[in-house]
């Protein structure tokens, strides 16, 4: 074995004791025991289908575990994908290793470097699969790795940046040729580390279905041969546009969950913005690595105004201010700062950092009126020129509304919903119909705006916003029971 | 190295009867391809035009009919068999095929004995 690059190096085989000897074929069982040991440490001792004979699980073995399952399974299993050669094999492993490390620590204590400790134990068992499996090893198509250049081992010296394998993992899962629900599957499975049960809960689809879509994926990047590997520069913008697009689909999957009663689901959410973290750690140079991370802080950091004591869904210009994450604020402001002036250095500002700014002016404005609606307007104008989406154009007219007046808002709406036609993007799109409602109530177009709200109801399909929209409804009936000319009362 | 099938899928029509000046612009889009995948990194092992889908017979279980096995709007036109290093060198060729009445597929070949 090579010297391998990467953070484990350090780890010397005399510190890491011996796992023992695992049979990957127990490894599927293993990750449910594994599962659920490191979910809750309550089940110590009654990880039924662990390890035999394992005794007692500490309690605090058990939180270590799931500590380490949390913080490291990407950088354990995509070292081990480099072992092993072949995404199924080293998940087995990495499994494994986790079930080993319940009683391995109960023995011998937690290690002072877990990653390592469950690294070394998961390369080991890879290499002891393939040495059992000759045919295994010549059978499977290998995952691709280009050999670096580099002279012996150690010898590039320390200066040399070595790329981390978990952005090859990261970008072989969010490879172009596989289909965007797969890149999210696999992106949760493999660096997240969650298990399919989970994934399927997440997205509200059955566990067979979720299955079928990862093994899918996961033959195609065999069969095909998609390279395990960091894309080379060339084309690296639009690969990392694609990891960022599903880090970002993860969060707005949970932080609007489509369907369901809650508005935020906040393991996905987490999820998201810990995966965004380690992509601008491991890319630090990229900008709109920094704009994905300042986004998701920004947005997050009014995750608690959203609802109100009773659940119900509480507009930005309601929410209070005061309650914001002023560490979450003060973290994305710094890398929006960084993101910006970055990429105006070279080239235009990509669309993550620029709705990165966009939420950053929101933050710092002191309430919704005082909110500097001309800055939003230029950044707006920008993104529609990085980003053309009708979305943001959307977002763009309640901008317009706010410096202009409703009735320019409502004008920009309706030219945008004529240009997008009706079977566009936003048809179907139920803000659209539910900001149209807004400004014709601000107007004082009762029955238009009832209509509207109902229009928007009829699609919405997450619990909270629905009952907003029909809350809206009941007091704009009311409102015009109180007036029927249909004006507003103050 | 594996070995992918580059399809050609397009609009036939497009080559009926085409002005001879059209029929040699595509041949010298294809002897220029020919050319680029070595110099992409990759091989070519093979290739072909098919006649137009018109002349196709199909046959299933023992019933022959005449025509395609599918009426589709983009038919299967010709295919290359390259090899790659894996599907981002494959696709890298791909993209330069030439296709201007439709697109290409690419499809990694089974290997079935151990290599």
């Amino acid at each position: 074995m090579r010297g391998e690059p990467g953070r484990d190096a350090g780890a010397g085989e005399s510190s890491v004791p011996a796992p023992p000897g695992g049979d990957p074929g127990q490894a599927a069982a293993g990750q449910a025991a594994a599962g659920q040991a490191a979910a809750g440490q309550a089940g110590a001792g009654q990880a039924g289908s662990g390890p035999a004979d394992a005794g007692e699980v500490r309690p605090e073995v058990g939180a270590a575990v799931a500590e380490a399952h949390r913080r490291e399974w990407a950088f354990v299993l995509a070292a081990t994908a480099r072992v092993a050669r072949d995404i199924d094999v080293a998940e087995e492993c990495v499994q494994d290793a986790y079930v080993s490390a319940l009683d391995a620590w109960s023995r011998q204590g937690v290690p002072r470097n877990p990653g390592a400790w469950l690294t070394t134990t998961a390369r080991r068992k890879a290499l002891d699969a393939l040495r059992r499996d000759r045919t295994l090893r010549s059978k499977l198509p290998l995952l691709i790795e280009p050999e670096p250049a580099t002279g012996p081992a150690g010898a590039a010296g320390e200066g040399e940046v070595i790329a981390d394998d978990r952005l090859r993992l990261i970008f072989t899962c969010c490879h172009p040729a596989l289909a965007r629900e797969a890149q999210v599957a696999l992106t949760l499975r493999l660096v997240c580390g969650l298990t399919t049960a989970e994934i399927a809960g997440a997205f509200l689809v059955s566990e067979t279905t979720m299955a079928a879509r990862v093994t899918r994926a996961k033959k195609k990047i065999s069969a095909a041969r998609i390279a395990y590997r960091v894309p080379p520069s060339s084309e690296l913008p639009d690969r990392l546009d694609a990891v960022l697009t599903v880090i970002h689909l993860l969060y707005t999957t949970g932080h609007t969950a489509p369907m369901g009663a809650d508005l935020v689901r906040a393991d996905l959410v987490d999820r998201a913005i810990a995966l965004a973290r380690m992509v601008r750690e491991l890319m630090p140079d990229e900008r709109e690595a920094r704009g994905l991370l300042a986004l998701l802080l920004l947005t997050d950091a009014r995750r608690a105004t959203r609802l109100d004591a009773a659940g119900r869904l509480t507009l930005l210009r309601d929410q209070d201010r005061a309650k914001w994450d002023q560490g979450a604020i003060a973290e994305g402001e710094a890398l929006v700062v960084g993101a910006l002036r970055g990429a105006l250095r070279a080239g235009r500002p990509g669309r993550f950092a620029l709705q990165a700014a966009i939420a950053a002016v929101h933050a710092e404005a002191p309430s919704y009126a005082a909110t500097d609606w001309p800055e939003l307007l230029a950044l707006y104008d920008m993104l529609l020129a990085a980003w053309p989406s009708p979305v943001v154009a959307l977002n763009r007219a309640v901008v317009v509304s706010m410096l202009y007046g409703p009735a320019a808002g409502l004008a920009e709406i309706d030219r945008l919903a004529e240009l997008d036609g009706p079977d566009g993007r936003l048809a179907g799109y139920h803000y659209l119909p539910a900001a149209r409602a807004d400004l014709l109530r601000q107007l004082g177009r009762a029955g238009e705006a009832e209509r509207a709200y109902r229009e928007a109801l009829e699609l919405a399909d997450n619990e909270a916003e629905r009952a907003f929209l029909a809350g809206q409804i009941v007091t704009l009936s009311h409102a015009e029971q109180a007036a029927p000319d249909g004006a507003v009362p103050g | 190295m594996a070995k992918y099938l580059i399809l050609i899928y397009e609009d036939e029509t497009a080559y009926m009867d085409p002005a001879p000046e059209a029929w040699q612009t595509a041949m010298e889009a294809h002897t220029r391809f020919a050319g680029q995948v070595g110099e992409k990194g990759g091989q070519l092992l093979g290739g072909d035009a098919l006649q137009p889908t018109p002349t196709a017979t199909s046959i299933r279980g023992d019933v022959v009919t005449d025509g395609p096995f599918a009426e589709t709007k983009e038919a299967l036109g010709g295919y290359y068999l390259i090899e790659a290093r894996d599907l981002d060198q494959a696709l890298d060729i791909a993209k330069l095929c030439p296709a201007p009445y439709g697109g290409v597929e690419v499809r990694p070949v089974m290997e079935f004995s151990g290599e």
